[in-house]
């Protein structure tokens, strides 16, 4: 059986495929502790997840995920350098102050790190700019311009460049569907049809 | 006690004694040739005695951590909102140990109990014990119970500092080590309002040198201040504002020095209920005690040192306007911890009621404490 099997979140699921077995793994942002849940489980790795909501933290708490409250804007600066194997930040990487602040920490205290984010470059996003005229509203990015957490949308050519600004070379990438399947198209055209990109990169 | 008692009280319990025989040797290089540790229990220890979670308390509390000792008490024990059947310490899962530090002015031997040399009380000549030998006279109580390994430690503010102690020196005899609104050291803030304490307590002049008992009088006046003191910073510039405000008792100002605003009010009843059941002596002892903590001065001023034999699984928890042991200070522990890479989780609760909020109910530390102890429960 696939490990992916037991995670709702395919893009979690996903993730898990890129670590390897007994790593030691920081997960910013990690929400209820299910993807360092699964990682102890199915590959014996340690770590800490870092969360700032309370709801979040009692739950990766009771599903024994050592988890951190901390507030990922303000750094990583309790952390030591190449501390872990792996930085994970999934899907919030948009919502930060500084972006490009945090994936330099991210690769200060961990060898590799690995990135999602909703990719604002897809079809239906540009679509939406173009004719309606208005703010793309979309099934990964729901909230109005106004009240949406996610202050620094950008796509998958914008965040390419910015590793190549910062030296960070990209080990792997995956673009996906809304169900998180890949297909030809999305191999060729991934910035046009990927809702969600991942990355594993590391320093040159 | 209520009429009824509640069915998640642990209800009546009867405090115990253990003579200790066996002379102590004291961090300071003084000795304790033999002496008394008070203790409670709830809940009852396992077959396998692996159910048993040991409580240190703070700086003015004492072995009466849940329940009534008798059915006229009004008040249960100091964490009574945390211990019992289906609390967060629920005594249906743990067997649950409370201890009087010793140096304590309830049970334990103190500055205030009879020196065997003199039959006079001890006063002065009780030697000051730090939060190192309070965890050495824990571990012996523990011997005495049966107890090789604690499936917890757990205490807040000092209580914390002693749970820290607990994992660098017995790294083997306990599982999880919660640290609650504490700190691996005081500031020099706080080092400078448990001075200006003491100072209230050895300047009146019913102190006479810590002999005040030979008098048959006590310093009330220098404790009424230290312990006004401590409730300021107990409680945080906002609840103070919400709980009193600038509420005037009498609704009027009458141009004098009497009570007038409810803060005033507040702060002398605190006073008023102190005097008389703590000792002045005790007060200075465990402020000190404080002062000294400072598990990293033995490893080269390095707490991730200090920690590094440590084994228990942590739990530490802040809260937001705690500022006596703000959650920076808590962050130092967290931080030792991970780079240890030991297990540890932090949770930081947001609460206005200041450093006191340890002892509240406050619906996400609730929810936070509870399913740590799930987790310690299902590993028993």
């Amino acid at each position: 059986m696939s490990i992916n099997n037991q995670l709702n979140r395919p893009d979690l699921a996903l993730i898990a495929d890129w670590i390897k077995p007994g790593s030691h793994v920081l997960d910013l942002g990690c929400g209820d502790g299910a993807l360092l849940a699964n990682l102890q489980k199915q590959k014996n790795v340690t770590g800490y997840g870092l969360e700032i909501n309370d709801d979040y933290i009692a739950k990766c708490i009771r599903s024994g995920v050592n988890v951190i409250h901390v507030n990922l804007n303000e750094g990583l600066s309790d952390f030591d350098k190449n501390a872990f194997d792996y930085v994970i930040l999934s899907m919030t990487l948009q919502a930060m102050r500084r972006p490009d602040l945090l994936l330099e920490e991210m690769l200060r205290v961990g060898t590799e790190g690995i990135v999602t984010f909703p990719n604002f470059g897809h079809w239906n996003a540009r679509m939406q700019l173009t004719f309606k005229g208005r703010m793309p509203v979309t099934r990964c990015l729901p909230e109005q311009w106004y009240d949406t957490p996610n202050i620094h949308l950008c796509t998958i050519r914008d965040f390419e460049d910015l590793c190549k600004k910062m030296g960070f070379k990209i080990l792997q990438r995956q673009a996906v569907d809304q169900v998180h399947r890949t297909s030809l198209g999305l191999r060729l055209f991934p910035n046009l049809l990927g809702k969600i990109v991942l990355y594993r990169f590391r320093r040159v | 006690m209520p009429d009824k008692i509640p069915s998640d009280s642990v209800g009546l319990v009867t405090p115990q004694t253990h003579h200790f025989d066996q002379p102590l040797n004291l961090v300071s290089g003084a000795v304790i040739q033999e002496y008394d540790l008070a203790y409670e229990t709830y809940g009852k220890l396992n077959h396998a005695k692996s159910n048993a979670i040991l409580i240190c308390h703070a700086l003015s509390s004492n072995h009466h951590v849940a329940g009534y000792n008798t059915p006229d008490d009004k008040k249960p024990g100091w964490w009574e909102n945390f211990i019992g059947p289906g609390k967060p310490i629920d005594t249906n899962k743990f067997y649950v140990v409370g201890s009087n530090n010793l140096g304590g002015c309830f049970g334990s031997t103190g500055p205030s109990s009879i020196n065997p040399a003199s039959g006079k009380p001890f006063g002065p000549d009780f030697p000051i014990v730090t939060v190192k030998d309070w965890v050495q006279s824990q571990a012996r109580l523990s011997d005495v119970l049966g107890i090789k390994q604690w499936a917890a430690v757990i205490g807040g503010s000092l209580g914390g500092m002693q749970v820290l102690q607990w994992s660098i020196d017995y790294p083997d005899r306990l599982r999880h080590a919660i640290t609650i609104a504490a700190a691996a050291k005081l500031t020099a803030q706080n080092i400078g309002f448990n001075e200006v304490a003491r100072q209230a307590i050895v300047t009146d002049t019913d102190f006479h040198k810590g002999r005040f008992y030979d008098h048959n009088t006590e310093p009330s006046r220098g404790l009424r201040i230290a312990r006004m003191l401590g409730h300021i910073t107990y409680l945080s510039d906002d609840s103070m504002r919400e709980k009193f405000g600038r509420q005037l008792r009498d609704e009027r100002i009458d141009f004098g020095y009497e009570v007038e605003f409810e803060i005033e009010s507040y702060l002398r009843y605190q006073a008023d209920s102190f005097v008389g059941k703590f000792d002045a002596n005790t007060y200075l002892l465990m402020t000190k005690a404080l002062d000294y903590f400072d598990p990293a001065s033995d490893y080269d001023n390095d707490l991730t040192k200090a920690v590094s034999h440590a084994k228990a699984d942590f739990l530490v928890v802040s809260f937001t306007s705690d500022w006596r042991f703000a959650p920076s200070r808590a962050r130092e522990i967290v931080k030792a911890l991970h780079d240890n890479d030991l297990n540890v989780s932090y949770a930081e609760i947001k609460a206005t009621h200041g450093h006191d909020a340890f002892l509240m109910k406050i619906p996400h530390y609730m929810e936070i404490f509870g399913a740590y102890m799930e987790r310690v429960a299902s590993e028993l």
